[in-house]
This record gives C-alpha cells, sequence and structure tokens, in this order.
C-alpha cells in the first residue's frame, strides 16, 4: 500500500462530488435567499392584486413553482435511479436518494397552497378531481420510494428496488401535466406553455419567473447538502473520508 | 402595513401558504445540519477508535 493507492483514491468520483459540491452549495444557497428575498418582494407588495381573486392569487407564486418542481424532481430522481440501475454508477444512485425528500416537501407544498387557494376561489379544499388527485399520487410515491429505500437493509437490493418504484412512478408525470386536458377538472388548465405568449400581466410573469429560480436553487443547494452527507455515509471507511475529517468541522 | 397583513380578506389562506412552506423549509435545512453534524461526530470518534488500533 504505497501512495499510488491514496493517490487512486482521491481521484474516485465520490470524492470529487464531495469536493466540488462542497463548493458549490454557498453559490447557490446565496442566490436561493437573494431570489426569494427579490421574488417574495415582487410577489407580496409590487404586483397589484388580481382583478377576480384579489390578493388571494398571490398564493399562486408558491403554488405554480412548487407544483413544477415537484414534477421535475420526480423525472430527475427516476432519470438518476435509471443510471444507477442500468450502469451501477453509485453517485446516481446517491442522487436518486437525495432528490426524494425534498421532492416530496415540493409536492406537498403544491397541494397545501392549491387548498388553501382553492377554498376561497372554488369554495373547497379538496376535491377528487384528476389534477388534484394526480398530485397526490405523485406525493405518495415520492413517499412510497422513501419507504421502500428505509425498509431495506442491504443498500444495493434498496437502491435497485426504489429505482424500479421510481422509473414506474415516471408515467404519472405526463397523467399530472396533461391531466387538464384530457379531464373536465376544476383546477384550470396551463397559463404558460412552452409555444404561446403567457396569459398574464408582465409583473406576474416575471414574478413567477423569479420564484421558479428561487426554488430551483433551493432544491439544488439542498439535495446537493443531502448527497454529501449519504456519500459520506456510504465512503465511511475510505481513505478520503479520513483526509477530509481532519479539514473540516 | 395592516392592509398588507390583511392581504385584503384574504389573509388566512395567503400566509397559511407563505408560512407552512417557510417553516417546513426551515425545519428541513435544520434537519440536514443536524445530521450532517451528528455524522461527521460519528466518523471522527470511528477514525480516532481505528487510530488508537493501528498504534498497538
Amino acid at each position: 500500500m504505497s501512495e499510488r493507492s491514496i493517490q487512486w483514491f482521491r481521484f474516485t468520483a465520490p470524492a470529487n462530488f464531495y469536493d466540488l459540491a462542497g463548493r458549490l452549495i454557498p453559490w447557490f444557497a446565496a442566490l436561493t435567499i437573494a431570489l426569494f428575498a427579490v421574488g417574495l418582494y415582487l410577489g407580496l407588495v409590487v404586483a397589484p392584486p388580481d382583478y377576480q381573486q384579489g390578493d388571494s392569487y398571490r398564493i399562486m407564486y408558491i403554488h405554480v413553482p412548487t407544483a413544477w418542481m415537484g414534477m421535475f424532481l420526480y423525472v430527475l430522481m427516476a432519470v438518476y435511479a435509471a443510471i444507477g440501475l442500468i450502469w451501477r454508477i453509485k453517485m446516481a444512485e446517491i442522487m436518486a436518494k437525495a432528490i426524494a425528500p425534498t421532492g416530496a416537501l415540493m409536492t406537498f407544498f403544491a397541494l397545501w397552497t392549491g387548498a388553501l387557494w382553492g377554498r376561497p376561489t372554488w369554495g373547497v379544499y379538496w376535491v377528487w378531481d384528476a389534477r388534484l388527485t394526480s398530485m397526490l399520487i405523485l406525493l405518495f410515491l415520492y413517499l412510497g420510494y422513501m419507504a421502500l429505500h428505509a425498509a431495506i437493509d442491504d443498500r444495493q437490493r434498496a437502491s435497485n428496488a426504489s429505482a424500479v418504484l421510481a422509473m414506474v412512478g415516471v408515467v404519472n408525470v405526463p397523467i399530472i401535466y396533461f391531466s387538464v386536458q384530457w379531464w373536465n377538472t376544476l383546477h384550470q388548465g396551463a397559463s404558460i406553455t412552452v409555444t404561446d405568449a403567457p396569459t398574464m400581466a408582465t409583473i406576474m410573469f416575471v414574478t413567477l419567473l423569479i420564484m421558479t429560480l428561487a426554488a430551483w436553487m433551493y432544491s439544488i443547494a439542498v439535495v446537493l447538502a443531502r448527497a454529501r452527507i449519504e456519500v459520506l455515509e456510504r465512503e465511511r471507511k475510505a481513505t478520503w473520508v479520513r483526509e477530509r475529517l481532519e479539514t473540516e468541522s | 402595513m395592516r392592509e398588507f397583513l390583511a392581504m385584503g380578506g384574504y389573509a388566512p389562506y395567503v400566509w397559511g401558504s407563505y408560512l407552512v412552506m417557510a417553516g417546513l423549509l426551515v425545519v428541513e435545512m435544520v434537519q440536514l445540519r443536524y445530521r450532517r453534524r451528528g455524522l461527521m461526530g460519528w466518523l471522527k470518534r470511528m477514525a480516532r477508535l481505528t487510530e488508537q488500533e493501528e498504534r498497538k
């Protein structure tokens, strides 16, 4: 065991990831704070009330970004899970596992704020229509993924089994997205699409964009932080971990 | 200020959305910090033990 083996360990992917993520997290955290500060100011103070919904529409500025995040993160989680399952890439397995709690949280926010928005606009907190039900299923998929991961002691088997669940569950994402077109639902259709101009005022659109970016930056920072912890747990016996322990608190 | 907090009569809905989200985001970050701190402490203890073993 000469210096060569130490050199080799130093350049394994998990060690590189650990260092790089550690350098990136402060930047994403700073962007999160800046974007949320601007977005909240624009959304709660500057943007005028809606002519129909009054101030209740301001829930949109967190409802829509968190709903998008919940769906995006699920697809991302499934892609990482698939990469981990097919090519046996450890970092991909770790990323998939690290995304799940934040994705579940975002989906919960979308449901929670949706309920609190539905009450003043529709008169009910909840209806079993296609959009709401498929979003609830997304939350259960996240929770099922996490529960399955936690239920199996063997790490590799846990990764494989939950990866299959994550990949099968992807079918739900297009169902959520198109639910407002395929079925008659209480939920309104998309106000922002790739092909058409947004059907809302510019200030509202810009604010929504900033809040969406803020949600992205937050998610990236938190997922990277969680993945760093997972890497340390998995690699606890590696030489590079011991090297980092001496320099970090 | 009072007008701002009233949110045009929608205060429970608007603030109920924003505050719950803010609270849970803080919970998520604090939980991660504790988890990291606990793990680092454990890893350091283990590293010390291995060092002692190796010295013997």
